[in-house]
Protein backbone atom coordinates (compact mmCIF):
# COMPACT_ATOMS: atom_id res chain seq x y z
CA UNK A 1 0.00 0.00 0.00
CA UNK A 2 2.39 2.53 -1.11
CA UNK A 3 1.44 5.30 -3.63
CA UNK A 4 3.83 6.35 -6.51
CA UNK A 5 3.84 8.43 -9.26
CA UNK A 6 4.63 7.61 -12.97
CA UNK A 7 6.15 10.59 -14.34
CA UNK A 8 6.42 11.36 -18.09
CA UNK A 9 9.19 12.68 -19.26
CA UNK A 10 9.74 14.38 -23.46
CA UNK A 11 12.78 15.52 -22.51
CA UNK A 12 15.31 14.62 -20.52
CA UNK A 13 14.86 10.74 -19.99
CA UNK A 14 17.25 8.51 -22.36
CA UNK A 15 15.90 8.59 -25.93
CA UNK A 16 12.92 5.93 -26.45
CA UNK A 17 13.84 2.88 -29.00
CA UNK A 18 10.11 3.80 -30.89
CA UNK A 19 11.18 7.57 -31.18
CA UNK A 20 8.93 8.80 -33.98
CA UNK A 21 7.30 12.46 -32.82
CA UNK A 22 3.68 11.86 -32.82
CA UNK A 23 3.20 14.66 -35.35
CA UNK A 24 4.65 12.01 -38.08
CA UNK A 25 2.66 9.06 -36.66
CA UNK A 26 -0.65 8.45 -38.65
CA UNK A 27 -3.96 9.55 -37.33
CA UNK A 28 -4.82 5.92 -36.46
CA UNK A 29 -1.50 5.25 -34.58
CA UNK A 30 -2.77 8.11 -32.31
CA UNK A 31 -6.18 7.17 -31.55
CA UNK A 32 -4.63 3.66 -30.93
CA UNK A 33 -2.02 5.49 -28.09
CA UNK A 34 -4.62 7.31 -26.65
CA UNK A 35 -7.11 4.15 -26.43
CA UNK A 36 -3.90 2.57 -24.81
CA UNK A 37 -3.85 5.20 -22.26
CA UNK A 38 -7.31 5.06 -21.59
CA UNK A 39 -7.62 1.32 -21.71
CA UNK A 40 -5.02 1.66 -19.21
CA UNK A 41 -6.42 3.40 -16.58
CA UNK A 42 -10.03 1.72 -16.80
CA UNK A 43 -8.26 -1.54 -16.56
CA UNK A 44 -5.80 0.25 -13.49
CA UNK A 45 -9.68 1.37 -11.73
CA UNK A 46 -10.95 -2.44 -12.13
CA UNK A 47 -8.16 -4.02 -10.36
CA UNK A 48 -8.24 -0.98 -7.22
CA UNK A 49 -4.95 0.45 -8.00
CA UNK A 50 -5.83 4.15 -9.44
CA UNK A 51 -5.57 7.30 -8.12
CA UNK A 52 -5.03 9.98 -11.06
CA UNK A 53 -3.81 10.65 -13.88
CA UNK A 54 -3.25 13.79 -15.47
CA UNK A 55 -1.37 15.21 -19.15
CA UNK A 56 0.60 18.94 -18.86
CA UNK A 57 -0.16 21.56 -21.80
CA UNK A 58 3.25 21.94 -22.40
CA UNK A 59 4.70 25.37 -21.73
CA UNK A 60 4.55 27.06 -18.58
CA UNK A 61 5.68 30.56 -17.13
CA UNK A 62 7.89 30.79 -14.07
CA UNK A 63 6.69 32.96 -11.24
CA UNK A 64 8.45 33.89 -7.95
CA UNK A 65 7.79 36.87 -4.97
CA UNK A 66 8.78 40.10 -5.85
CA UNK A 67 8.62 41.50 -2.46
CA UNK A 68 6.10 43.12 -0.34
CA UNK A 69 2.98 44.84 -2.33
CA UNK A 70 4.73 43.92 -5.52
CA UNK A 71 3.05 41.46 -8.15
CA UNK A 72 5.07 38.25 -8.85
CA UNK A 73 7.46 38.18 -11.38
CA UNK A 74 6.74 35.94 -14.13
CA UNK A 75 9.72 34.83 -16.93
CA UNK A 76 8.60 32.41 -19.76
CA UNK A 77 7.28 30.64 -21.59
CA UNK A 78 10.92 29.30 -23.13
CA UNK A 79 10.71 27.59 -25.94
CA UNK A 80 13.87 25.14 -24.95
CA UNK A 81 13.66 24.01 -21.32
CA UNK A 82 16.14 21.03 -20.31
CA UNK A 83 12.76 18.50 -19.13
CA UNK A 84 9.38 19.12 -20.00
CA UNK A 85 6.98 16.95 -17.57
CA UNK A 86 4.23 15.82 -20.29
CA UNK A 87 1.60 13.80 -17.56
CA UNK A 88 1.80 11.59 -14.65
CA UNK A 89 -0.29 8.27 -13.11
CA UNK A 90 -0.62 7.99 -9.59
CA UNK A 91 -1.33 4.79 -8.53
CA UNK A 92 -1.45 2.92 -4.71
CA UNK A 93 -0.09 -0.36 -5.31
CA UNK A 94 1.09 -3.31 -2.84
CA UNK A 95 5.09 -3.08 -3.35
CA UNK A 96 7.80 -1.25 -5.68
CA UNK A 97 7.82 -4.44 -7.84
CA UNK A 98 3.90 -3.82 -8.89
CA UNK A 99 4.69 -0.15 -9.40
CA UNK A 100 7.66 -1.37 -12.05
CA UNK A 101 5.50 -3.71 -13.29
CA UNK A 102 2.86 -1.31 -14.39
CA UNK A 103 5.15 1.45 -15.44
CA UNK A 104 6.62 -0.94 -17.59
CA UNK A 105 3.10 -1.82 -19.09
CA UNK A 106 2.62 1.20 -19.70
CA UNK A 107 5.89 2.26 -21.37
CA UNK A 108 4.73 -0.42 -23.96
CA UNK A 109 1.74 2.01 -25.57
CA UNK A 110 1.86 1.69 -28.99
CA UNK A 111 3.56 5.07 -31.24
CA UNK A 112 4.61 4.77 -35.27
CA UNK A 113 3.85 1.73 -37.11
CA UNK A 114 1.95 -0.02 -34.24
CA UNK A 115 5.04 -0.46 -32.05
CA UNK A 116 5.74 -0.07 -28.57
CA UNK A 117 7.33 3.24 -28.29
CA UNK A 118 9.41 1.94 -25.37
CA UNK A 119 9.44 5.29 -23.67
CA UNK A 120 11.25 5.92 -20.47
CA UNK A 121 8.53 6.48 -17.12
CA UNK A 122 10.17 7.81 -14.28
CA UNK A 123 9.01 6.19 -11.27
CA UNK A 124 8.55 7.96 -8.19
CA UNK A 125 7.45 6.94 -4.56
CA UNK A 126 5.35 8.99 -2.24
CA UNK A 127 6.54 10.31 1.11
CA UNK A 128 3.48 9.05 3.10
CA UNK A 129 2.59 10.05 6.49
CA UNK A 130 4.76 8.74 9.75
CA UNK A 131 3.61 4.70 10.44
CA UNK A 132 2.51 4.62 14.20
CA UNK A 133 4.45 2.13 15.73
CA UNK A 134 8.18 3.95 15.37
CA UNK A 135 10.61 1.65 17.63
CA UNK B 1 -26.55 8.44 16.74
CA UNK B 2 -23.57 6.13 18.45
CA UNK B 3 -21.53 5.56 14.78
CA UNK B 4 -19.06 3.01 16.56
CA UNK B 5 -22.35 1.13 18.42
CA UNK B 6 -23.77 0.84 14.69
CA UNK B 7 -20.52 0.11 12.85
CA UNK B 8 -19.79 -2.63 16.01
CA UNK B 9 -23.01 -4.29 14.67
CA UNK B 10 -22.03 -5.18 11.32
CA UNK B 11 -20.55 -8.70 11.47
CA UNK B 12 -23.08 -9.98 13.37
CA UNK B 13 -25.46 -8.53 10.36
CA UNK B 14 -23.61 -10.48 7.39
CA UNK B 15 -23.62 -13.52 9.60
CA UNK B 16 -27.35 -13.65 9.91
CA UNK B 17 -28.03 -13.35 6.38
CA UNK B 18 -25.46 -15.84 5.20
CA UNK B 19 -26.68 -18.11 7.64
CA UNK B 20 -30.39 -16.81 6.00
CA UNK B 21 -28.55 -18.57 2.49
CA UNK B 22 -26.84 -15.30 1.00
CA UNK B 23 -23.78 -16.16 -0.23
CA UNK B 24 -21.31 -13.28 1.58
CA UNK B 25 -20.76 -11.43 -1.51
CA UNK B 26 -24.32 -10.84 -1.86
CA UNK B 27 -25.18 -10.47 2.00
CA UNK B 28 -22.16 -7.86 2.13
CA UNK B 29 -23.19 -5.49 -0.35
CA UNK B 30 -27.08 -5.42 1.19
CA UNK B 31 -25.38 -4.59 4.34
CA UNK B 32 -23.80 -1.91 3.42
CA UNK B 33 -26.54 -0.36 1.59
CA UNK B 34 -28.33 -1.07 4.72
CA UNK B 35 -25.65 0.83 6.57
CA UNK B 36 -25.54 3.82 4.44
CA UNK B 37 -29.39 4.02 4.89
CA UNK B 38 -29.12 3.77 8.53
CA UNK B 39 -26.07 6.76 8.53
CA UNK B 40 -28.80 8.93 6.66
CA UNK B 41 -32.04 8.07 8.90
CA UNK B 42 -31.13 7.31 12.03
CA UNK B 43 -30.20 10.98 13.40
CA UNK B 44 -33.86 11.91 12.51
CA UNK B 45 -35.31 8.54 13.30
CA UNK B 46 -33.78 5.98 15.55
CA UNK B 47 -34.78 2.89 15.23
CA UNK B 48 -36.10 1.10 18.94
CA UNK B 49 -33.90 -1.98 17.73
CA UNK B 50 -30.55 -1.43 16.12
CA UNK B 51 -29.71 -4.66 15.13
CA UNK B 52 -33.24 -5.74 13.96
CA UNK B 53 -33.54 -2.81 11.48
CA UNK B 54 -30.50 -3.59 10.06
CA UNK B 55 -30.90 -7.47 9.09
CA UNK B 56 -34.50 -6.03 8.03
CA UNK B 57 -33.26 -3.34 5.90
CA UNK B 58 -30.06 -5.71 4.58
CA UNK B 59 -32.41 -8.62 3.95
CA UNK B 60 -34.73 -6.78 1.88
CA UNK B 61 -32.10 -5.11 -0.04
CA UNK B 62 -30.78 -8.81 -0.46
CA UNK B 63 -33.97 -9.47 -1.94
CA UNK B 64 -34.24 -6.59 -4.34
CA UNK B 65 -30.81 -7.69 -5.40
CA UNK B 66 -32.10 -11.05 -6.09
CA UNK B 67 -34.62 -10.49 -8.17
CA UNK B 68 -33.28 -7.99 -10.52
CA UNK B 69 -30.74 -10.58 -11.47
CA UNK B 70 -32.19 -12.81 -13.03
CA UNK B 71 -29.56 -14.82 -13.69
CA UNK B 72 -30.50 -15.80 -10.31
CA UNK B 73 -33.82 -16.52 -10.69
CA UNK B 74 -33.82 -19.92 -9.78
CA UNK B 75 -32.51 -19.10 -6.02
CA UNK B 76 -35.95 -16.86 -5.16
CA UNK B 77 -37.94 -19.99 -4.56
CA UNK B 78 -35.16 -20.36 -1.35
CA UNK B 79 -35.13 -17.08 -0.16
CA UNK B 80 -38.76 -15.95 -1.02
CA UNK B 81 -39.78 -16.39 2.50
CA UNK B 82 -38.40 -14.80 5.14
CA UNK B 83 -37.68 -17.02 7.34
CA UNK B 84 -37.54 -16.50 11.60
CA UNK B 85 -33.91 -14.42 12.33
CA UNK B 86 -33.13 -17.04 15.22
CA UNK B 87 -30.45 -17.33 17.95
CA UNK B 88 -27.87 -14.88 16.77
CA UNK B 89 -24.26 -16.50 17.38
CA UNK B 90 -22.42 -12.90 16.64
CA UNK B 91 -18.75 -13.72 18.54
CA UNK B 92 -18.76 -16.74 15.63
CA UNK B 93 -20.15 -15.01 12.81
CA UNK B 94 -17.28 -11.91 13.82
CA UNK B 95 -14.63 -14.46 14.10
CA UNK B 96 -15.55 -15.88 11.00
CA UNK B 97 -15.63 -12.73 8.81
CA UNK B 98 -12.10 -11.90 10.11
CA UNK B 99 -10.42 -15.05 9.17
CA UNK B 100 -12.48 -14.60 5.38
CA UNK B 101 -11.03 -10.61 4.78
CA UNK B 102 -7.60 -11.75 6.13
CA UNK B 103 -7.75 -14.82 3.73
CA UNK B 104 -4.43 -15.74 2.37
CA UNK B 105 -5.31 -15.36 -1.02
CA UNK B 106 -5.80 -12.00 -0.80
CA UNK B 107 -3.20 -8.69 -1.35
CA UNK B 108 -2.60 -6.72 1.72
CA UNK B 109 -4.29 -3.42 0.71
CA UNK B 110 -7.77 -5.62 -0.46
CA UNK B 111 -7.40 -7.64 2.80
CA UNK B 112 -7.44 -4.53 4.67
CA UNK B 113 -10.12 -2.77 2.54
CA UNK B 114 -12.01 -5.66 2.80
CA UNK B 115 -11.73 -5.71 6.54
CA UNK B 116 -13.03 -2.52 7.33
CA UNK B 117 -15.60 -2.47 5.36
CA UNK B 118 -17.23 -6.09 6.40
CA UNK B 119 -15.82 -6.23 9.77
CA UNK B 120 -15.43 -2.35 10.20
CA UNK B 121 -18.57 -1.24 9.32
CA UNK B 122 -17.00 1.74 7.22
CA UNK B 123 -18.72 2.99 3.99
CA UNK B 124 -16.54 2.84 0.84
CA UNK B 125 -16.23 6.19 0.81
CA UNK B 126 -14.45 6.65 4.51
CA UNK B 127 -11.80 4.35 3.61
CA UNK B 128 -11.26 5.37 -0.06
CA UNK B 129 -11.12 8.71 1.88
CA UNK B 130 -8.74 7.31 4.57
CA UNK B 131 -6.12 6.00 2.10
CA UNK B 132 -6.47 9.05 0.02
CA UNK B 133 -7.76 6.77 -3.38
CA UNK B 134 -10.52 7.57 -5.30
CA UNK B 135 -14.20 6.23 -4.17
CA UNK B 136 -14.09 4.46 -7.60
CA UNK B 137 -10.72 2.82 -6.77
CA UNK B 138 -11.63 1.79 -3.35
CA UNK B 139 -14.88 -0.16 -4.78
CA UNK B 140 -13.20 -2.11 -7.27
CA UNK B 141 -10.73 -2.82 -4.78
CA UNK B 142 -13.19 -4.37 -2.23
CA UNK B 143 -15.30 -6.11 -5.57
CA UNK B 144 -12.62 -7.60 -6.54
CA UNK B 145 -11.26 -8.75 -3.36
CA UNK B 146 -14.95 -10.37 -2.22
CA UNK B 147 -15.21 -12.04 -5.83
CA UNK B 148 -11.40 -13.34 -4.38
CA UNK B 149 -12.77 -15.27 -1.85
CA UNK B 150 -15.88 -16.08 -3.54
CA UNK B 151 -15.49 -20.26 -3.57
CA UNK B 152 -14.26 -19.91 -0.10
CA UNK B 153 -16.87 -21.29 2.62
CA UNK B 154 -17.69 -18.92 5.20
CA UNK B 155 -17.52 -21.19 8.22
CA UNK B 156 -13.83 -22.62 7.15
CA UNK B 157 -11.38 -22.17 10.01
CA UNK B 158 -8.70 -19.50 9.58
CA UNK B 159 -5.25 -18.53 10.96
CA UNK B 160 -5.34 -15.63 13.74
CA UNK B 161 -2.10 -14.53 12.52
CA UNK B 162 -2.98 -13.70 9.24
CA UNK B 163 -6.12 -10.94 10.97
CA UNK B 164 -3.34 -9.89 13.32
CA UNK B 165 -1.31 -8.90 10.70
CA UNK B 166 -3.90 -7.15 8.42
CA UNK B 167 -4.90 -5.12 11.77
CA UNK B 168 -1.47 -4.47 12.40
CA UNK B 169 -1.06 -2.88 8.73
CA UNK B 170 -4.39 -0.98 9.56
CA UNK B 171 -2.89 0.43 12.73
CA UNK B 172 0.19 1.26 11.73
CA UNK B 173 -1.22 3.55 8.40
CA UNK B 174 -0.78 6.75 8.74
CA UNK B 175 -3.29 8.52 6.78
CA UNK B 176 -5.94 9.64 8.08
CA UNK B 177 -9.26 11.12 6.71
CA UNK B 178 -12.50 11.36 9.00
CA UNK B 179 -11.86 8.12 10.15
CA UNK B 180 -9.24 7.43 12.95
CA UNK B 181 -7.77 4.43 11.81
CA UNK B 182 -5.22 3.84 14.88
CA UNK B 183 -8.32 4.15 16.65
CA UNK B 184 -10.35 1.51 14.32
CA UNK B 185 -7.91 -0.74 14.40
CA UNK B 186 -7.99 -0.95 18.38
CA UNK B 187 -11.58 -1.89 17.63
CA UNK B 188 -11.67 -3.83 16.11
CA UNK B 189 -8.92 -5.48 17.89
CA UNK B 190 -10.50 -5.37 20.82
CA UNK B 191 -13.82 -7.45 19.36
CA UNK B 192 -11.54 -10.00 17.73
CA UNK B 193 -10.08 -10.14 21.22
CA UNK B 194 -13.98 -10.99 22.36
CA UNK B 195 -14.31 -13.44 19.82
CA UNK B 196 -11.13 -15.73 19.93
CA UNK B 197 -9.20 -16.56 23.11
CA UNK B 198 -5.14 -16.33 21.66
CA UNK B 199 -2.49 -14.45 23.69
CA UNK B 200 -1.37 -13.12 20.41
CA UNK B 201 -4.25 -11.56 20.16
CA UNK B 202 -3.48 -9.90 23.29
CA UNK B 203 -0.16 -9.14 22.93
CA UNK B 204 -1.04 -6.86 19.38
CA UNK B 205 -3.96 -5.56 21.32
CA UNK B 206 -1.55 -4.48 23.97
CA UNK B 207 1.08 -3.22 21.61
CA UNK B 208 -1.63 -0.57 20.12
CA UNK B 209 -2.83 0.90 23.35
CA UNK B 210 0.72 1.27 24.58
CA UNK B 211 1.53 3.20 21.65
CA UNK B 212 -1.54 5.17 20.90
CA UNK B 213 -1.05 6.03 24.79
CA UNK B 214 2.10 8.18 23.32
CA UNK B 215 0.47 9.84 20.73
CA UNK B 216 -0.38 12.99 21.90
CA UNK B 217 3.47 13.62 22.68
CA UNK B 218 4.97 12.30 19.56
CA UNK B 219 4.08 15.17 17.79
CA UNK B 220 4.66 18.67 18.01
CA UNK B 221 2.12 21.95 17.70
CA UNK B 222 3.86 22.19 14.39
CA UNK B 223 3.47 18.43 12.92
CA UNK B 224 7.04 17.99 13.36
CA UNK B 225 8.02 14.44 14.93
CA UNK B 226 9.39 14.54 18.71
CA UNK B 227 11.45 11.54 19.66
CA UNK B 228 10.78 8.94 22.16
CA UNK B 229 13.29 10.49 24.41
CA UNK B 230 12.31 13.94 24.22
CA UNK B 231 8.43 13.09 25.06
CA UNK B 232 6.74 15.33 27.61
CA UNK B 233 5.23 12.12 29.55
CA UNK B 234 2.61 13.88 30.99
CA UNK B 235 1.06 14.03 27.70
CA UNK B 236 1.03 10.04 28.00
CA UNK B 237 -2.72 8.90 28.30
CA UNK B 238 -1.99 6.75 31.31
CA UNK B 239 -5.21 4.80 31.10
CA UNK B 240 -4.47 3.05 27.87
CA UNK B 241 -0.95 2.21 29.42
CA UNK B 242 -2.60 0.39 32.19
CA UNK B 243 -4.70 -1.35 30.25
CA UNK B 244 -2.28 -1.97 28.13
CA UNK B 245 0.17 -3.56 30.89
CA UNK B 246 -2.51 -5.20 32.35
CA UNK B 247 -3.92 -7.45 28.86
CA UNK B 248 0.24 -7.98 28.22
CA UNK B 249 0.69 -9.12 31.78
CA UNK B 250 -1.96 -11.79 31.72
CA UNK B 251 -1.31 -12.96 27.61
CA UNK B 252 3.02 -13.29 29.01
CA UNK B 253 1.37 -15.24 32.39
CA UNK B 254 0.02 -17.82 29.62
CA UNK B 255 3.81 -18.71 28.55
CA UNK B 256 2.78 -18.66 24.60
CA UNK B 257 5.32 -15.91 23.59
CA UNK B 258 5.10 -14.80 20.15
CA UNK B 259 6.15 -11.77 17.91
CA UNK B 260 3.54 -8.98 19.11
CA UNK B 261 3.56 -9.70 22.52
CA UNK B 262 7.45 -9.30 22.68
CA UNK B 263 7.16 -5.91 20.77
CA UNK B 264 4.21 -4.84 23.27
CA UNK B 265 6.93 -5.77 26.34
CA UNK B 266 9.15 -3.28 24.52
CA UNK B 267 6.55 -0.44 24.26
CA UNK B 268 5.18 -1.17 28.02
CA UNK B 269 9.11 -0.91 29.08
CA UNK B 270 8.99 2.47 27.63
CA UNK B 271 6.06 3.50 29.43
CA UNK B 272 7.00 2.19 32.70
CA UNK B 273 9.68 4.58 32.43
CA UNK B 274 9.07 8.45 34.09
CA UNK B 275 12.02 9.54 32.36
CA UNK B 276 14.04 8.87 29.50
CA UNK B 277 17.31 8.29 31.37
CA UNK B 278 15.70 5.81 33.96
CA UNK B 279 14.51 3.26 30.69
CA UNK B 280 15.83 -0.29 31.56
CA UNK B 281 17.62 -0.56 28.44
CA UNK B 282 19.18 -3.98 29.49
CA UNK B 283 15.70 -5.60 29.61
CA UNK B 284 14.66 -4.30 26.59
CA UNK B 285 17.62 -5.58 24.73
CA UNK B 286 16.48 -9.23 26.20
CA UNK B 287 13.16 -8.43 24.26
CA UNK B 288 14.39 -7.65 21.37
CA UNK B 289 16.99 -10.83 21.36
CA UNK B 290 13.50 -13.17 21.72
CA UNK B 291 12.19 -10.73 18.77
CA UNK B 292 15.43 -11.67 16.90
CA UNK B 293 14.41 -15.19 17.61
CA UNK B 294 11.17 -15.23 16.68
CA UNK B 295 11.29 -13.63 13.55
CA UNK B 296 14.94 -13.08 12.48
CA UNK B 297 14.02 -9.65 10.95
CA UNK B 298 16.89 -7.61 10.22
CA UNK B 299 14.45 -4.75 11.07
CA UNK B 300 14.11 -5.97 14.55
CA UNK B 301 18.21 -6.21 14.58
CA UNK B 302 18.60 -2.97 13.55
CA UNK B 303 16.43 -1.99 16.67
CA UNK B 304 18.26 -4.34 18.76
CA UNK B 305 21.36 -2.35 17.57
CA UNK B 306 19.89 0.97 19.07
CA UNK B 307 18.58 -1.03 22.40
CA UNK B 308 22.30 -1.82 22.81
CA UNK B 309 23.54 1.71 22.20
CA UNK B 310 21.75 2.68 25.27
CA UNK B 311 22.27 0.13 27.19
CA UNK B 312 26.57 -0.73 26.75
CA UNK B 313 27.47 2.38 24.93
CA UNK B 314 27.25 3.57 21.57
CA UNK B 315 30.48 1.43 20.69
CA UNK B 316 28.66 -1.70 21.18
CA UNK B 317 25.45 -0.43 19.34
CA UNK B 318 28.01 0.40 16.55
CA UNK B 319 29.81 -2.84 16.60
CA UNK B 320 26.01 -4.66 16.20
CA UNK B 321 25.84 -1.97 13.38
CA UNK B 322 28.15 -3.22 11.55
CA UNK B 323 26.82 -6.80 11.38
CA UNK B 324 23.77 -5.21 9.22
CA UNK B 325 23.33 -4.52 5.71
CA UNK B 326 23.74 -0.95 5.39
CA UNK B 327 20.62 -0.83 2.62
CA UNK B 328 18.13 -1.71 5.70
CA UNK B 329 15.37 1.15 5.97
CA UNK B 330 16.79 3.56 9.21
CA UNK B 331 20.53 2.04 8.96
CA UNK B 332 21.79 5.34 8.43
CA UNK B 333 19.74 7.11 10.62
CA UNK B 334 20.59 4.79 13.29
CA UNK B 335 24.00 5.03 12.60
CA UNK B 336 24.23 8.59 13.22
CA UNK B 337 22.34 8.51 16.07
CA UNK B 338 25.06 6.11 17.49
CA UNK B 339 27.82 8.02 15.92
CA UNK B 340 26.53 11.78 17.67
CA UNK B 341 26.55 9.38 21.12
CA UNK B 342 30.35 7.96 20.41
CA UNK B 343 31.55 11.75 19.70
CA UNK B 344 31.91 12.09 16.10
CA UNK B 345 29.87 14.45 15.34
CA UNK B 346 30.99 15.21 11.39
CA UNK B 347 30.28 11.61 10.57
CA UNK B 348 27.01 11.78 12.47
CA UNK B 349 26.05 14.83 10.46
CA UNK B 350 26.71 13.27 7.07
CA UNK B 351 24.79 10.46 7.93
CA UNK B 352 21.72 12.45 9.30
CA UNK B 353 22.25 14.21 5.87
CA UNK B 354 21.63 10.91 3.78
CA UNK B 355 19.43 9.24 6.31
CA UNK B 356 16.79 12.67 5.44
CA UNK B 357 17.19 11.99 1.71
CA UNK B 358 16.22 8.66 1.97
CA UNK B 359 13.44 9.01 4.54
CA UNK B 360 9.93 7.14 3.05
CA UNK B 361 8.04 10.17 5.16
CA UNK B 362 8.01 13.59 4.99
CA UNK B 363 8.03 14.60 8.91
CA UNK B 364 11.23 12.20 9.73
CA UNK B 365 12.76 13.92 6.92
CA UNK B 366 12.16 16.87 8.33
CA UNK B 367 13.58 15.68 11.61
CA UNK B 368 16.51 14.09 10.30
CA UNK B 369 17.56 16.82 8.24
CA UNK B 370 16.85 19.36 11.73
CA UNK B 371 19.70 16.50 13.47
CA UNK B 372 21.82 17.27 10.32
CA UNK B 373 21.60 21.14 10.57
CA UNK B 374 22.00 21.15 14.58
CA UNK B 375 25.51 19.62 14.08
CA UNK B 376 26.60 21.31 10.81
CA UNK B 377 25.72 25.03 12.54
CA UNK B 378 27.83 24.05 16.23
CA UNK B 379 30.90 25.25 14.58
CA UNK B 380 29.37 28.49 13.57
CA UNK B 381 27.79 30.00 16.40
Amino acid sequence: MAKYLLLKHYRGAPAPVNDVPMDRWTPEEISAHVQYMNDFAARLEKTGEFVDGQALAPEGAWVRYDGEGRPPVTDGPFAETKDLIAGWMVIDVDSYDRAVELAGELSAAPGAGGEPIHEWLEVRPFLAAPPTVSE
Amino acid sequence: MDEALLRSLIPGVIGTLVRRGADFAAAEDAVQDALVEALRAWPADPPRDARGWLVTVAWRRYLDAVRADAARRRREDRVEEEPAPGPAPAADDTLQLFFLCAHPSLTPSSAVALTLRAVGGLTTRQIARAYLVPEATMAQRISRAKRTVSGVRFDQPGDVATVLRVLYLVFNEGYSGDVDLAAEAIRLTRQLATAVDHPEVAGLLALMLLHHARRAARTAPDGSLVPLAEQDRGRWDTAAIAEGVGILQAALARDRLGEFQAQAAVAALHADAPTAEETDWVQIVEWYDELVRLTGSPVVRLNRAVALGEADGPRAGLLALAELDASLPRYAAVAAYLHERDGDLATAARLYAEAAHKAPDLAERHHLTRQAARLNSRGSR
